[in-house]
């Protein structure tokens, strides 16, 4: 964290000056573990391996928060009789289809205390909406995301036994599930010795209760593996156990890579997303927003309003276009037919499937993994639309890629014409950044952008309008939903600008009065209310922008409520109605938070409640309630369907309702928990120009971490370029332990080569005690290389590209590559040049028995491109 | 704005002993200032809570509008140093801030695997939880306690793993803006002079680039930049102070690991800080620059380091350059005096032999 956000940093210092303890654990002794109270290095990859550990550790111990454990998470619940765990089928769940790495969940559901209900006011087309869920290509596209933020529906209540002792209740489940996640196994797995292990579970327990609080804070290096959804979960059910969710000083913290990176999938832009979580309509799925609705339309928690939300959105985009005759316009969404991920569409792109493509803040040569298939993706289109502050590689690659170099690409075959466009920077520009916290924050311009320089939002705008006039007199239906779009935000400036007040406003949405609604319990689904973005509902109330408040933190309480706005309604921690207990009492003085007033009837406290204001804390639902009333007085976890935290999940993920231990696609050692190697859902993309690297390898012996440096921004294009940050890291290292620089002949200052079977890049070596060799407890060392990922050819600060070592495998419920953890050799010297290159990295597949990854003209496979398909080049 | 008195300060009389050398309680006031100048600002450093985000480095430059180290914006001629994240290496004309990294491990009493790839060593006999459990826990029991305690007392040093302690010192140096400042006394120009706050600044269209003040700096702090001859260095950034602002490093550190303000306050604070550091054990923790009995009469800017000054490449016991100036002119004197007299014995002698 002190790496790659030390502004948020200096926050925990200010926590650890109190006396806050602070634990690392990271492969790496990075800048945060020189400031930490303990570093607790790790091998990449084991992380569900050690938080499954201290799950073991609280739930055979007994440390575990009891009373929050019984009324606020689904402990208590009981598991269908059809689950099979891991434990029984060698570390898969029941419901695989191992042939296509899909599972079928139904096993994985609760038994139910009712008979299920259809979810459906309609049975008939419930049924067939769960048909259609199981066709592949719905499954491709993204279930995990089909649920939206409202968490999977759940068909009805499950049964409880609120003593845990029933071997069906979830309790028990996850108990036998973690049994043998036990200290000497995080030693045999995580190369971490039991002693420090205890170190780690004593801080963490004994911080843990109800006047203490743990916080857990993580990023990339947990979200960027086969199974980083589930590393999440993990530390999920441990801060749901310790009873470190919806309090203060709790919660899982993710820190994000960019400034507004939390905005860009508030306001989405994924392919599987429409604003606020709501999910992209399939186009076998979803032929009606009937059919859309359908799953929520009896659900429990405020996701049963999706229908309201989904209208609202529809009248915010197409105005008075959208009429309950024509179902809001609803077919102008466009709808997803399969998986549309970023990689999957580089591989499309190859295959000639894609024409044109804008890339926006993004350099994906050299930012996504396997950079050689994103050039040679780039290669294949027609056209390429570039807007960014500096001429990054992924405009340049034409004539400037390595594969020119090795012959693998020619500027005389890429038939793609690049547009670049410069783009205004964060200074130069109107609008918010949303935070990890939820907050917006409101910029204003300081500076007018330089020459030709525009805003993103300038750009759309206009494009948006010279195209709707192009289309003008059109007749064509498929042009309709571009004229129907509601296009009129008032132009500032001399640069017509749009206003991007105006556009917050639009998102906010408003009310039948034609003003500002102030929540989205406002949101009707009779087309009266409109509303770009439900979650961000009340950040424009009043008529004020409300983000751009800037009270300081010394004029007000202990929450700032008053600086910025968060989504929703402006809480500051999400579900803190489990601040309180089940009585609506503080835990605690100490951590007191939201609590129940009974004189004045209604929640209250330091934050806004995450609770329906008035609804007592011992409200129980009557037969037959629907969306927030479902949910009972001390059902905390307003958005889940039963209201309660999942220990368990019997829906939603795709690779399993608990979270298991699997070695990362690529690893240098044996799973030690189960036969099943790596998840079996992993995504793949295979073809020439992404080999895999056999696990257990001889030839690739070496795991290799990617990771960032304070010194430069992600994929370089912000810092490369800026003289006062290149100098400060002026060129191309990787990181190695002074072990491993003895075992393979390496020295400090000088240069090696690494070798995958993607590529070979060449770096300067640093030896230094901070990287050090893994041994895990059956003897076997693991020798880690870090290797920082900013660099490419362009800029003052220069050197390969890490991410050309990578291959691309993907976590499936997120289609996130694993590129926190991969392997490699490493060797002293610099790597060949030309198709010397290609010959070393050949002979390196060779040898480890992975197919060639010899390409046709512009990457394309041999064969078809001497039959000329794939493309339109000719 | 005070105004600098027309009277020398050879002729007020103030501190008379201490104009070269020793506490100085008034540096503007000996400087000329009337006595309603401003109080004497400067910078405490507290390593012990630098994270080595060079922000500092980069502010600074931002707002001095420096040039990058000696590359000028040239492709690939600076390279990695090699040593640990400095590659800015050493104060200068171009770099006011300066972040040192300096890595230091120490291995706590456990066994020492042998390393080799994986594999190779499958059937190594190092210790296992099978066999011989007890006595490896109780001793790596003890180093994860020890651990405990030290990473809690020195707050630099992480325990990482139970058999390494590594400690990653960060520091960012600069200018001390010395209450007896070498560079200030032996300009010729006047282009270095002391300002109202009890800085130290150089007048850039005054220097002359003569160099003289380079080699008196008894830190290296003060350099001539390649291709133009005149030096630079830090200002306190003079121009923001006179705005009423902060300097951009202290503004830009996000950890308050450089703090500015009136120098009685940052020395209050800076005692304060090494009694709770000391309390807490942390042996190795002191005040460098601090001493006003010390080379230098005391910095303007002063720093709390973890360990020795030299491990962060600073001297020792600094002395100003200038301090020998009396007694050496004393000397010289005398032995002017001594060479004349002998001349003149020796012709008055001459005469009176004849």
């Amino acid at each position: 964290m002190a790496e790659c956000h030390p502004v948020g940093f200096q926050w925990v210092m200010e926590a650890k000056g109190r006396g806050a303890k602070v634990i690392h654990i990271d492969p790496r002794f990075t800048r945060t573990s020189a400031v930490a109270d303990l570093h607790v290095p790790i091998r990449a990859g084991a992380d569900i391996a050690f938080l499954g550990g201290l799950i073991n550790h609280v739930l055979s111990n007994d440390l575990y928060f009891r009373e929050y454990v019984v009324a606020y998470t689904n402990a208590a619940a009981l598991v269908g009789e059809d689950f099979v765990d891991t434990e029984d089928l060698e570390g898969v769940f029941s419901g695989l289809d191992p042939e296509h790495g899909h599972y079928d969940e139904t096993s994985w559901q609760y038994e139910f205390d009712e008979p299920p209900h259809s979810g459906s006011d309609d049975p008939q087309r419930a049924a067939e909406q769960k048909a259609a869920e199981q066709h592949p290509a719905v499954q491709d596209s993204d279930r995990a995301q089909a649920a939206g933020s409202g968490g999977p529906p759940i068909a009805a209540k499950p049964k409880r036994d609120e003593t845990l002792q029933h071997p069906r209740t979830v309790f028990q489940v996850l108990k036998r599930h973690f049994a043998r996640y036990t200290p000497e196994m995080v030693a045999e797995v995580c190369g971490i010795e039991p002693e420090v292990f205890d170190q780690v579970a004593r801080w963490v327990t004994e911080n843990s209760n109800r006047d203490r609080t743990t916080a857990w804070v993580y990023s990339v290096g947990w979200t960027q593996h086969s199974v980083g959804a589930q590393y999440i979960r993990t530390a999920s059910i441990l801060q749901a156990l310790l009873g470190n969710i919806g309090r203060p000083g709790g919660g899982i913290l993710a820190l994000r890579g960019h400034a507004s990176i939390q905005g860009s999938t508030d306001v989405p832009t994924l392919f599987n997303l429409l604003p606020g979580y709501l999910p992209m309509p399939h186009a076998l799925q979803h032929h009606s927003l009937e059919d859309y609705v359908a799953d929520a339309a009896g659900k429990a928690g405020f996701w049963g309003n999706k229908r309201a939300y989904t209208v609202s959105l529809l009248k915010a985009w197409f105005g008075d276009a959208a009429q309950p005759e024509n179902d809001f316009c609803f077919d102008h969404l466009p709808k997803v037919t399969g998986d549309h991920s970023s990689y999957r569409t580089i591989a499309d792109m190859i295959e000639g499937k894609v024409s044109g493509y804008f890339l926006v803040g993004e350099n994906p040569t050299v930012g996504h993994p396997n950079g050689r298939m994103n050039r040679f993706g780039l290669a294949n289109l027609d056209w390429l639309v570039v807007r960014d502050l500096q001429l990054i590689e992924s405009a340049t690659f034409w004539h400037e890629a390595p594969e020119i170099e090795t012959g693998e690409l020619a500027p005389e075959t890429i038939a793609t014409e690049v547009f670049f466009l410069p783009a205004a920077t964060h200074a130069e520009k109107e609008g918010t950044f949303t935070q990890t916290q939820r907050l917006l924050q409101w910029r204003h311009k300081a500076v007018e952008p330089p020459e030709d320089a525009r805003s993103d939002l300038w750009f759309y705008y206009h494009l948006g309008r010279i195209l709707r006039e192009r289309l003008a007199d059109s007749t064509d239906p498929r042009d309709r939903p571009l004229l129907d779009l509601t296009w009129d935000y008032p132009l500032i400036g001399e640069t017509r600008d749009p206003d991007a007040a105006a556009v917050l406003r639009e998102i906010n949405g408003t009310g039948p009065d034609g003003r500002a609604l102030s929540s989205y319990v406002q949101m009707a689904d009779d087309g009266s209310t409109t509303g770009g973005c439900w979650i961000y509902c009340g950040v424009y109330a009043d008529e004020v922008n409300q983000a751009a408040r800037r009270k300081p933190g010394r004029e007000q309480g202990l929450v700032a409520s008053e600086w910025g706005w968060a989504w929703p309604l402006n809480r500051r921690v999400l579900y803190n109605r489990a601040s309180a207990d089940p009585d609506g009492r503080p835990w605690s003085e100490r951590k007191r938070y939201v609590w129940w007033d009974e004189e004045a009837g209604r929640w209250t406290g330091q934050d806004v409640p995450d609770f329906e204001a008035q609804k007592r804390p011992d409200y129980v639902p009557p037969d037959g309630a629907k969306a927030q009333d479902a949910i009972a007085g001390t059902d905390p976890f307003v958005m889940q369907g039963d209201g309660k935290a999942w220990l368990y999940a019997p829906a939603g993920l795709v690779d399993g309702p608990l979270p298991t231990h699997y070695e990362p696609a690529e690893s240098v050692v044996e799973n030690a928990f189960y036969k099943q190697q790596s998840s079996p859902t992993i995504e793949r993309i295979p073809g020439p120009w992404n080999r895999e690297n056999p696990s257990c390898s001889e030839v690739f012996p070496f795991q290799v971490t990617t990771y960032r440096l304070t010194e430069h921004h992600t994929a370089g294009g912000m810092s490369r370029t800026l003289p006062y940050l290149a100098e400060l890291q002026p060129e191309f290292f990787v990181e190695v332990s002074p072990e491993l620089a003895e075992l393979r002949g390496l020295a400090n200052g000088e240069f090696a080569t690494l070798i995958s079977s993607r590529t070979a890049i060449e770096a300067k070596v640093l030896v230094t005690e901070r990287m050090r060799p893994i041994r895990l407890a059956d003897g076997t060392v693991v020798h880690q290389i870090g290797v920082p990922y900013h660099w490419s050819y362009s800029g003052i600060s220069t050197g390969d590209s890490a991410n050309d070592l990578l291959g691309i495998v993907l976590d499936a419920n997120t289609h996130i590559q694993e590129d926190k953890v991969s392997t490699a050799d490493i060797r002293p010297g610099r790597r060949p040049r030309g198709p010397e290159l290609i010959d070393l990295v050949e002979s390196y597949r060779r040898r480890a028995g992975v197919p060639s990854g010899r390409v046709g003209v512009n990457g394309r496979d041999p064969v078809e491109a001497s039959a000329g398909e794939g493309s339109t080049l000719t | 704005m005070t105004s600098i008195s027309s009277v020398s300060a050879a002729y007020t009389g103030r501190d008379p002993d201490h104009r070269l050398y020793g506490p100085l309680p008034d540096v503007q006031g000996e400087a000329g200032y009337d006595g309603d100048h401003p109080a004497r600002v400067g910078f405490f450093t507290d390593t012990s809570v630098c994270i080595g985000c060079k922000a500092c480095e980069v502010a600074c430059k931002e707002w001095n509008a420096l040039p990058m180290d000696d590359s000028h914006g040239t492709r690939d001629v600076i390279g990695l140093s090699g040593m640990s994240y400095d590659n800015t290496g050493q104060l200068g004309a171009n770099t006011w801030r300066h972040v040192a990294f300096i890595e230091q491990s120490r291995p706590v009493d456990l066994p020492t695997p042998t390393f080799g790839r994986p594999g190779d060593d499958r059937q190594d006999s190092g210790p296992s939880p099978a066999d011989g459990p007890r006595d490896t826990q109780a001793a790596a029991q003890q180093s994860v306690l020890n651990a405990e305690a030290l990473s809690e007392f020195d707050p630099q040093t992480g325990q990482s793993g139970t058999d390494k302690q590594i400690r990653w010192l960060m520091s960012s140096d600069v200018c001390k803006h010395c209450t007896h400042a070498g560079c200030l006394d032996v300009c010729p120009t006047g282009a270095l002079f002391r300002t109202e706050f009890g800085t130290v600044v150089v007048q850039g269209d005054i220097c002359n680039g003569c160099g003289y003040c380079v080699p008196s700096c008894p830190y290296g702090v003060i350099n001539q930049r390649k291709g133009d001859g005149r030096v630079f260095k830090c200002t306190l950034c003079y121009d923001r102070l006179t705005d009423g602002l902060m300097p951009a490093c202290a503004t830009a550190c996000p950890t308050q690991s450089i703090q500015f303000g009136n120098l009685d306050e940052l020395q209050a604070r800076a005692d304060a800080r090494l009694a709770t550091l000391k309390r807490q054990g942390v042996e190795t923790a002191r005040l460098y620059g601090r001493d006003e009995d010390d080379g230098v009469g005391g910095a303007g800017a002063f720093f709390l380091l973890l360990d020795e000054p030299e491990v962060y490449g600073l001297p020792p016991d600094p002395i100003v350059t200038t301090r020998d100036l009396p007694a050496m002119w004393r000397s010289a004197a005398a032995a002017a005096a001594m060479i004349i007299g002998v001349a003149l014995s020796a012709v008055l002698g001459s005469r009176r032999t004849r």
